[in-house]
């Protein structure tokens, strides 16, 4: 009866027999509209605020014109958290099962993936529906109006976290270190050995140290340590909204990798399902170069790239020449930077037909002749600092004012101004005390941008 | 190891999200803080004239854009790099400039483009309107309510007719019983029983009576004619947020006037020259066949683009100071296409004469949407000043 039961523990079975090396995934058939939400939101269950009810509705539209469809979203964690549509058909749920294993594979192994979830455990979904019980309690207890001004900047810095610093992090240090502070490790002790004069007193060292000590790029994590008049609960919404966003920096990170792989071993299981009917295996097949396949079918051309084809090509193409075994190394030490740089060569590039193009404010738009660096930078580019400017903590005052820098010559150009603005005012709302931003104007000169209503 | 959850195989107990969409409660959300910006801007959009299409429903239509939640984004470059797929070469032209004029910049798409209609409820609008521009409230004659009789509920009785049993309090009386005599098998007896009671009151009214006089002669074109009606409209939403009865009158004159009812008035046009006493002469013999003016607050307002015959300036001055003792106050409207005309008009003299000999009146320039809410406010404000110094 139920059969795509059935076929679950055999592809799991297979994939196993292939290699795979996953956590147990627990599958779930849902209704499409909860696909959709899930794929707005991000996680099943997430924190309420308004800008979520417009990108659904964006959803919805782009949903009833037939041009999304959404077949599944897997969560990684131990166990994964599958969901699959309960409308789709037998066949196109047995590839997302087969697609599914590659993701979980993929998160498992991949260090990106591996690094994040040791730090923010491998419950996500479960911690985020408490962070949205806990945002509930605070609507009660504060009202809906405090708690969404809350969220509105939080959520508005969400990709301005430093993944590079440890998850939990401790405040900076308040002074310098005097020199007999060296740690007491196996080092420390051989250098206070070494022969030679006392090392100095440090002279100021009972002098507060500059805070930041160095360029802040967590600025969540900055605003909820060191805002001057934040409530505990507002910082509870700060460190929510930080963990959310530590967890889905490595699927942003690794799109292109990770959807190709999934769909390499989703096409490559089903080959390999003696136990699926051909005619079967011929329909899992159509859906499969729905997925993967150009944006643009032949002599057409598309402004933008399927990163699911993209990914499989790429991974089709380096198990063919490189073996599996080397493979699955790459998969786990690259993400989609190392990936791209390393490995589109310009003969894949060719052979998909990818350009450079470059449009004009006048909205013209022309095919422009780049070598294959160039295009490897663009495609990469809107990947950077997990998709926003790099916008840092340069000081905070002793009154309490606080001065971000934007670190312009990383992004090549400076903000938009009004924009910013907004932000500021987001976030001049929570840190109670003033706030400016520096970046450069349309010409290139520093500027110092205050809140709009300042 | 692997676990597989199918909704059929629960026995049809809903999930949770089968009963609940957070996209549509966050949808909500997003809507109702665009009420709110749009609230913000109220006096500017409510004016444009085609939002009162829908007058009859008492709501108005508003298109408003998605709201957008401001991230730091980088400014939009002259040339933007992307990478695409398919059939082309280098050079290639893909898409052509558009034509600068009219449509957005290159970086205009995203979230903050699309639009859609909000629905707004006038009673609503006009509290707000009322807050915002902290408009006074108008003040009625003295002397001017009337006591009406009115049923008002009034306390309770044992016995009464069947339709007016209030349930709630008998089973509050049951119970009470029930807990003094705990050995009782009665669930509700005849002494539980509890019956509103009505009581004859006297209770105030205040009834208003709004005259719009309009002129239709040649000269006033659909641009003037829109100026008034939405003058007209608000004015009149606003008499009617104060009285508890409000009737109209609609005069439309040339040279002569006639009486119409509202949905002819606004569609109604005239030949020839402008009489405005005419029209006065119509609002005084309809105000002494139909209105005491002892039991109802009156209000006239007149529109008209100033120009009347000369030869009518003593009969129009007449007519209009006859009319005005009885009148709480009377306000003219000028309606002009021309942005920065003095008024310096036929009918503007009369009433800056009127305005002298200390009448309560007040006079004001329309010519674009813009000037739609001062006017409002200037009426408003200038009649609670009047009465507060009469």
């Amino acid at each position: 009866m139920n059969r795509l039961a059935d076929h679950i523990p055999r592809i799991e079975a297979l994939a196993r027999d292939q290699g795979l090396d996953f956590f147990p995934v627990d599958f779930e058939l849902v209704p499409a509209s909860f696909m959709m939400e899930v794929a707005v939101y991000g996680l099943p269950v997430r924190m309420p605020h308004w800008s979520f009810g417009v990108r659904w509705v964006y959803q919805m539209i782009q949903h009833r014109m037939g041009h999304s469809r959404i077949f599944e979203v897997v969560f990684p964690g131990n166990p994964n958290h599958a969901y699959l549509v309960d409308t789709n058909s037998l066949e196109e749920n047995t590839l997302v099962v087969a697609h599914v294993l590659g993701h979980a594979d993929f998160s498992r192994n991949n260090l990106t993936f591996a690094r994040s979830q040791e730090q923010v455990g491998y419950h996500i979904v479960e911690q985020a529906a408490a962070h949205a019980h806990r945002i509930a309690e605070a609507i009660e207890r504060h009202g809906a109006a405090r708690v969404e001004r809350v969220l509105d900047v939080a959520l508005a810095l969400e990709p301005h976290i430093d993944s590079d610093q440890p998850f939990n992090r401790v405040p900076y240090r308040a002074h310098a270190r005097q020199p007999d502070e060296r740690p007491a490790d196996e080092f420390g002790e051989r250098y206070a050995r070494l022969p030679g004069t006392a090392a100095p007193e440090l002279e100021d060292a009972d002098k507060p140290l500059h805070i930041p000590p160095h360029p802040e790029r967590d600025l969540l994590w900055f605003i909820a340590q060191y805002a001057p008049e934040m409530a505990d609960w507002e910082r509870d919404i700060f460190l929510a909204v930080r963990k959310e966003s530590w967890y889905f920096q490595p699927v942003f990170n690794c799109q292109i990798m990770n959807e190709g792989w999934a769909s390499y071993w989703h096409s490559r299981l089903l080959r390999e399902a003696d136990f699926l009917p051909s005619q079967f295996y011929v329909d899992c097949m159509k859906t499969h170069s729905d997925v993967v396949s150009p944006h643009a079918s032949d002599h057409q051309v598309a402004l933008r790239i399927n990163p699911y084809h993209l990914g499989y090509v790429m991974w089709e193409r380096l198990i063919e020449a490189r073996g599996l075994a080397e493979a699955r190394e790459l998969m786990r030490t690259e993400d989609d930077f190392g990936f791209i740089r390393n490995y589109l060569t310009p003969e894949i590039a060719e052979d998909l037909d990818l350009f450079v193009y470059s449009a004009s404010r006048e909205g013209a738009v022309r095919v422009t002749d780049a070598n294959i660096d160039e295009l490897r930078e663009t495609i990469l580019a809107p990947k950077f600092n997990f998709g926003a400017p790099r916008v840092v903590v340069e000081d905070l005052a002793a009154d309490g004012s606080l001065t971000l820098r934007h670190q312009h010559r990383e992004d090549g150009r400076g903000l938009d101004a009004e924009r910013a603005r907004y932000v500021l005012e987001y976030i001049d709302r929570i840190w109670r005390r003033p706030v400016r931003l520096i970046t450069v104007d349309g010409r290139g000169a520093e500027t110092s941008l205050t809140t709009a209503a300042a | 190891m692997m676990s597989f959850t199918d909704g059929d195989a629960r026995n049809g107990s809903g999930r949770w999200y089968e009963l609940f969409s957070r996209g549509t409660r966050d949808w909500l959300r997003h809507n109702e803080k665009v009420r709110q910006a749009v609230r913000d801007h109220l006096p500017e959009l409510v004016a444009g004239s085609d939002v009162l299409s829908d007058a009859r429903d008492r709501t108005v239509k508003v298109p408003v854009r998605f709201m957008e939640h401001y991230r730091f984004r980088l400014r939009d470059p002259d040339e933007q790099q992307g990478a695409g797929q398919g059939d082309a070469k280098p050079g290639d032209v893909l898409r052509p400039a558009r034509p600068v004029s009219g449509s957005d910049p290159a970086g205009g798409e995203g979230e903050g483009q699309v639009s859609f209609v909000l629905e707004f409820q006038i009673d609503d609008i006009l509290d707000w309107l009322w807050e915002d521009l902290q408009l006074p409230n108008l003040q009625p004659r003295e002397g001017s309510s009337v006591e009406e009789d009115a049923y008002v509920r009034e306390g309770w009785d044992k016995r009464g007719a069947r339709s007016r049993l209030d349930r709630r309090r008998t089973m509050r009386e049951a119970v009470k019983r029930r807990g003094a005599q705990p050995d009782s098998q009665v669930p509700i007896g005849n002494d539980d029983l509890r019956f509103r009671q009505l009581a004859r009151r006297r209770k105030p009214t205040t009834n208003a009576v709004v005259f719009f006089v309009l002129d239709v002669s040649s000269s006033m074109d659909e641009h003037c004619r829109k100026l008034a009606k939405t003058f007209f409209f608000w004015a009149l939403q606003g008499i009617r947020r104060q009285y508890t009865s409000v009737e109209t009158v609609f005069v439309a004159h040339t040279v002569g006037a006639w009486e119409f009812d509202e949905e002819q008035f606004f569609q109604v046009r005239g030949e020839g020259g402008t009489k405005s006493s005419t029209g006065f002469a119509k609002a005084r013999e309809i105000l002494d066949e139909r209105y005491d003016p002892a039991q109802y607050n009156c209000y006239l307002f007149y529109a008209t683009d100033g120009h009347n015959f000369s030869e009518d300036r003593a009969a129009a001055t007449e007519t209009v100071r006859r009319l005005l003792p009885d009148m709480n106050f009377a306000g003219y409207a000028e309606v002009s296409q021309q942005a920065h005309r003095h008024m310096d008009t036929e009918v503007a003299a009369i009433w800056q004469r009127l305005a002298a000999d200390d009448f309560p009146v007040g006079s004001y320039t329309l010519t674009s949407d813009s000037d739609i809410w001062p006017a409002i406010k200037a009426f408003f404000t200038d009649q609670a000043e009047r009465s507060g110094v009469a």
